[in-house]
């Protein structure tokens, strides 16, 4: 295809990527090097018969003047990045210096906001992508055993976590397992600890959310690996029967090798949606114990009194880092095949 | 695996179905739970004392008179405005699907007919974009649209869902484009035809697969999406889900839950339905992009 009509036919996708994709992430970027503007406050003198005080109240009209004239806050450059709320240098220096053990070091590293979201995002990824992977090959292998005729209703039923929003898919598990729904109420039976919730606990809260996220992602990773298994071909796996090769056997040396790039195409694309994972953690009303990286951005930005956007950008940028290291194998990779075969 | 060799044993066989049925409830049962229990009160559905009550409908007894009771729904449509919310989301769904749609065949069709270098780089570029977290797109968008004024309203906000929309699209359409043999539109070349009208009178009969599947991606994203709705649209024309998630933050309200369990049936209902007719262009779609390449 010439240049020109290709041009033209790319036209319309390309300019609403570049302006509604690309240049929100350059404008992220320029919104993270500015914070928003402190108060301007004034010195006000109440007399009254017995003396005079002097009080710092806040200008509000030289504050919202100021905020109008430069709506984008003041110049931060990197410090936004260094505060408290992001990788807080200056706080995990002064931790190193203070704290006696190396764990009392990593304890109080984590407690900062950033670090405690990035552990939360990072554990979540690592617990929920393997489970994927796996739940989603076993229940393709098992349904692929099942007489053809019924496939289609169990398929239906397998993908309904998958198709539902994840708030709402998050909602209704919540509902149930909370301590008045019936998973909850059953468990506080069980343990018989009837003070037993989701909330009161941090790590079942994370468990609950981990649980949650395989449910969810589970038919995503079957659906691939089922159509994959309808084209692995017969004829060695007829031969490995007549050499007595066990079930085992054949998955693991004839089926596993042919549907490997689907493996790592379904743990790319899982790893890439578990890093934003977010919307779980409302459902779940799960802040107080479980912020990801999403979710500090999201906060930042409902922020009641001012939206802090520097912090939300600062976030964000950030978070962007780590999804470019996570797909930097993957680029290299195409990057080399694309050179080979040219 | 149906082998004429493959022979298996009763226990395997006993184990396999035992898996599914398990399976089967932890997927669906949440599902079939919400669905009963939004037809209860909300002393029954989220019941302090006794969960059993959600089965035998002690207080919809008490307070309704009935077994079930559909006052969730008509207290969540009205009072609470769900009509609204799935007006915006209707609008919202047909605008986005309908503009994806015709950008990202004219997109992809040129991508999939393009033998240049740049055609892979744009592919990877729009994989790339796929990857980024939306919140971090918002982050993005929130302060230009508040200077520009037009944070808050429903064309921004298909725009912004359009555009995010666009990567999967061009993907997806992509590799449904490569599976139609290019002597097609070649031929009419040769009779003198142009690209635009190859497109619209040789490729445009035969890519409705194609674009059936993507359709019903672009209207799951449009119609699922939580982070771009909640965050750049003003109460009032707020859609589904974020109008569920508003219910919830007045948890202490004694109505309201009730009416997050009953707008959440509403909006997976027909979700569910839409997925039923749909189900191998679903999948077709899932798959599209891992089996080929």
């Amino acid at each position: 295809m010439p240049n020109k009509t290709f041009f033209w036919f790319f036209l319309p996708t390309g300019l609403a990527m570049i302006l509604f994709i690309g240049l929100p992430i350059i404008s992220t970027g320029i919104q993270s090097f500015y914070a928003q503007h402190d108060q301007v406050v004034k010195e006000v003198k109440k007399c009254d018969p017995f003396g005079c005080t002097v009080s710092i109240v806040v200008d509000q009209e030289k504050t919202s003047k100021i905020r109008e004239e430069k709506p984008l806050g003041k110049f931060n450059g990197f410090g936004t990045y260094i505060d408290r709320n992001h990788l807080a240098i200056e706080e995990i220096g002064k931790f190193w210096n203070e704290t006696n053990s190396f764990g009392e070091f990593v304890d109080q590293v984590t407690n900062l906001p950033f670090y405690k979201a990035l552990i939360f995002t990072l554990t979540y990824c690592l617990f929920v992508t393997p489970n994927v992977l796996l739940l989603g090959f076993i229940i393709a292998l098992s349904l692929n055993a099942v007489t053809r005729r019924i496939r289609g209703p169990l398929i239906f039923g397998t993908i309904l976590p998958m198709i539902v929003t994840p708030l709402v898919g998050s909602l209704v598990l919540f509902w149930m397992i909370d301590a008045e729904g019936i998973i909850g109420a059953n468990l506080q039976m069980l343990m018989d600890d009837p003070y037993l919730s989701l909330k009161s606990s941090k790590t079942l809260t994370w468990i609950t959310i981990i649980i949650y996220g395989i449910w969810h992602h589970s038919p995503f990773a079957f659906v691939v690996f089922y159509a994959a298994l309808q084209t692995v071909p017969q004829e060695p796996v007829e031969a490995a029967i007549i050499d007595g090769a066990s079930r085992w056997q054949r998955v693991r040396h004839i089926v596993l090798p042919h549907i490997y790039p689907v493996v790592t195409f379904v743990a790319l694309i899982s790893l890439m949606d578990n890093f934003r994972v977010f919307e779980p953690i409302i459902g779940f009303s799960a802040e107080g114990s479980a912020q990801s990286l999403s979710w500090l951005i999201y906060d930042n930005l409902v922020n009641e009194e001012v939206i802090l956007f520097g912090s939300a950008a600062a976030t964000s940028m950030m978070t962007i880092v780590g999804i470019a290291i996570l797909l930097a194998p993957v680029l290299i990779r195409t990057w080399k095949e694309f050179r080979t075969a040219r | 695996m149906e082998y004429g060799l493959d022979k298996r044993s009763n226990a395997l066989k006993i184990f396999n179905t035992t898996f599914i049925i398990v399976w089967l409830l932890v997927a669906c049962f949440p599902f079939i739970w919400t669905f009963w229990g939004s037809f209860k009160v909300r002393a029954d559905f989220f019941s302090r004392a006794d969960w059993w009550y959600a089965i035998t409908a002690f207080n919809t007894l008490l307070e309704t008179g009935g077994k079930f009771t559909t006052d969730a729904y008509s207290q969540a449509w009205t009072e609470g405005e769900f009509w609204k919310a799935s007006r915006n989301t209707v609008i919202v769904t047909f605008f986005v699907v309908t503009i994806s749609l015709f950008l990202g065949t004219l997109g992809a069709y040129a991508l999939s007919r393009s033998t240049r270098n740049y055609a892979f780089w744009i592919l990877i570029a729009a994989l790339i974009f796929r990857a980024m977290p939306h919140i971090t797109l918002v982050s993005g968008y929130l302060f230009p649209f508040f200077q520009l004024q037009i944070w808050g309203i429903l064309p921004t906000t298909i725009v912004v869902l359009v555009a995010i929309n666009q990567p999967f699209t061009l993907w997806l359409l992509y590799s449904f484009f490569k599976t139609v043999p290019k002597e097609l539109d070649e031929s009419a070349l040769i009779d003198g035809c142009s690209y635009f009208q190859a497109f619209r009178h040789i490729i445009m009969p035969v890519m409705w697969p194609g674009v059936i599947t993507a359709g019903l991606f672009s209207l799951m994203l449009a119609y699922n999406d939580f982070t771009v709705t909640a965050l750049l649209l003003n109460q009032e024309n707020h859609t589904m889900v974020p109008k569920i998630q508003s219910y919830l933050g007045t948890n202490q309200h004694e109505g309201n839950l009730m009416w997050a369990v009953s707008a959440v049936v509403s909006a997976t209902a027909p979700l569910f339905m839409l997925v039923m007719f749909f189900q191998r262009q679903v999948i077709s779609g899932l798959t599209a992009g891992a089996v080929k390449g």
